[in-house]
């Protein structure tokens, strides 16, 4: 691998964690921390305190002109039409055959301005979907931002009161996923959302690449979390912190093999939202035909053994019906649990099947997802 | 934290310390920090036989799991049990959290293994750094 690191692309933090000897790992082609101080203390620092992520590994797309709201409803299944000016959304774009080309939050910066959030593994995959897809309808301009932004994510129950230090903006009147501009440790027009990746309250904020200003806002940030505990935080802690909050990952859950019916994301599919989108003729087609033959479900291990990505699902009896998606221990619910597609007789709750474990049969039970799921918020 | 210059150390970073017949084996300071949070260590039981270079067992992260490789051929006298609802402390002190100790079958396969300035050298062959 030594001979690779070379060729992977770098946030603009990446000096920082190196110097403050994070354990790298290739993500995507991106060299990206993976743990700190350890990922079970990083997860339980978001789910009790404040972590902090550098994502800027993640893609901005902006479409812009009078034609961007027709090239988003074009291009994704959400209805972009009902969001506000300063509201983000789940979305996806999707293949003619309704599979994930990838998973994305639309926001509304303007009437006629949309930022689109992608993952990083799939950046030029879909930004070349969106130019094929949308690049000659009237009225919008396609712009790569991706590059121009380092992106933070400060999350946990400790998040707004460790932003607010840093910022003049009423952090909470800031609704989930919600955003408005405001000055950032001196920073002005940063773009302050409240959204996230880890089934908790947090922030993610875009400030310039550059890596003098990411290096000092990124050290501003640990200082003012200091008395929550905050902890830098890895790709490793991301992940579990997601799979708690049964949340999907690209390339896991969703992929141009699986659709966004049997992966249970359908109630961001607008089929009626009045504008016909790339996938949604499949959609309809699958609907219609009595939905999806398998579905992705919440597993929670009965017995010692940790299902993993790619593990075969067996029913009790030892036949094969399925696969997991992601699974790990759950740091904070100290369960091992795992996503996973079964065929759909098999995904009633309190089912029971089994997870081949290096050989052998461990059995596990269909639980609801979320598995870790938030106590109430006081926001607005 | 180092590797003892009196353990020897395979390529698939365990380490053996011997002394007479008697080896003690465990996981590299290497090893138990990439994996990172220990969660579970799966060993053989007391009297199974090991052989060199064979896998007797597992060690389980958050992340990952892992196979453990035998360092020598050997008879299981013991194992640590403390690491049934303890795995933990291998990342606390992997240098001195043992797993399991063996009677070895051949002291002559010690030469095979490597010495702590060769893991060294072959871990940071491996990583880059």
């Amino acid at each position: 691998m030594a001979e690779m690191t070379a060729t992977l692309r770098k946030t603009a933090l990446n000096a920082t964690h190196r110097a403050h000897r994070a354990k790298m790992v290739d993500f995507g082609g991106w060299d990206m921390p993976v743990e700190y101080s350890g990922l079970v203390a990083e997860h339980m620092a978001v789910r009790t305190g404040v972590g902090l992520f550098d994502v800027s590994h993640m893609g901005d797309i902006q479409l812009r002109g009078p034609g961007s709201l027709a090239a988003v409803q074009r291009l994704c299944m959400n209805d972009a039409s009902r969001l506000a000016v300063g509201q983000a959304h789940y979305s996806a774009m999707l293949n003619e055959d309704g599979t994930f080309v990838d998973d994305v939050v639309v926001h509304k910066l303007s009437d006629n301005d949309f930022l689109i959030v992608i993952n990083a593994g799939t950046r030029e995959k879909d930004v070349a979907w969106v130019r094929r897809q949308v690049g000659a309808m009237p009225g919008i301009h396609i712009n790569d931002y991706s590059d121009f932004y380092t992106q933070l994510a400060i999350q946990g129950p400790k998040a707004e009161a460790t932003l607010q230090k840093l910022t003049d903006v009423n952090l909470s009147a800031i609704r989930n996923y919600w955003f408005t501009w405001g000055k950032v440790a001196r920073l002005y027009n940063v773009l302050i959302a409240r959204t996230g990746y880890t089934g908790e309250d947090g922030f993610e904020i875009y400030i310039p690449s550059d890596e003098p200003t990411s290096g000092r806002v990124w050290s501003e940030v640990l200082e003012a979390g200091a008395e929550f505990g905050i902890l830098p935080c890895g790709l490793g802690a991301r992940n579990t912190l997601r799979l708690e909050a049964g949340m999907a990952l690209y390339g896991h859950e969703i992929s141009e093999t699986t659709n966004v019916l049997e992966a249970g994301l359908g109630r961001y599919a607008k089929l009626e939202k009045g504008a016909d989108f790339v996938g949604r003729e499949a959609l309809v087609e699958i609907e219609a035909g009595g939905g999806p033959k398998r579905r992705l479900v919440g597993l929670e291990m009965m017995e010692r053994g940790i299902g993993r990505d790619g593990y075969p699902v067996c029913a009790v009896s030892g036949e094969k019906i399925g696969v997991v998606t992601s699974g790990s221990p759950a740091p904070f619910l100290k369960k091992n649990i795992a996503l996973a597609y079964v065929p759909v007789q098999y995904s009633a709750l309190d089912e029971v099947v089994a997870v081949e474990v290096r050989g052998q049969l461990v059995k596990a039970k269909v639980v609801a997802t979320p598995f870790y799921k938030r106590a109430g918020t006081k926001r607005p | 934290m180092g590797y003892p210059a009196e353990y020897r150390y395979t390529k698939e970073h365990e380490w053996i310390s011997v002394e007479g017949t008697a080896g003690t084996v465990g996981i590299t300071d290497y090893v138990q920090s990439s994996l990172g949070d220990i969660v579970f260590v799966e060993l053989p039981r007391v009297g199974d036989a090991l052989e060199a270079g064979k896998i007797f067992g597992s060690v389980e992260s958050v992340k990952a799991v892992s196979d453990l490789y035998s360092p020598v051929s050997g008879e299981v006298t013991a194992v640590n049990e403390e690491l049934k609802d303890a795995p933990e402390k291998v990342n606390a002190d992997a240098n001195k959290t043992w797993l399991l100790k063996l009677t070895l079958k051949d002291a002559a396969e010690l030469e095979k293994l490597l010495t702590a300035e060769q893991y060294e050298k072959f871990v940071s062959e491996e990583t880059g750094h």
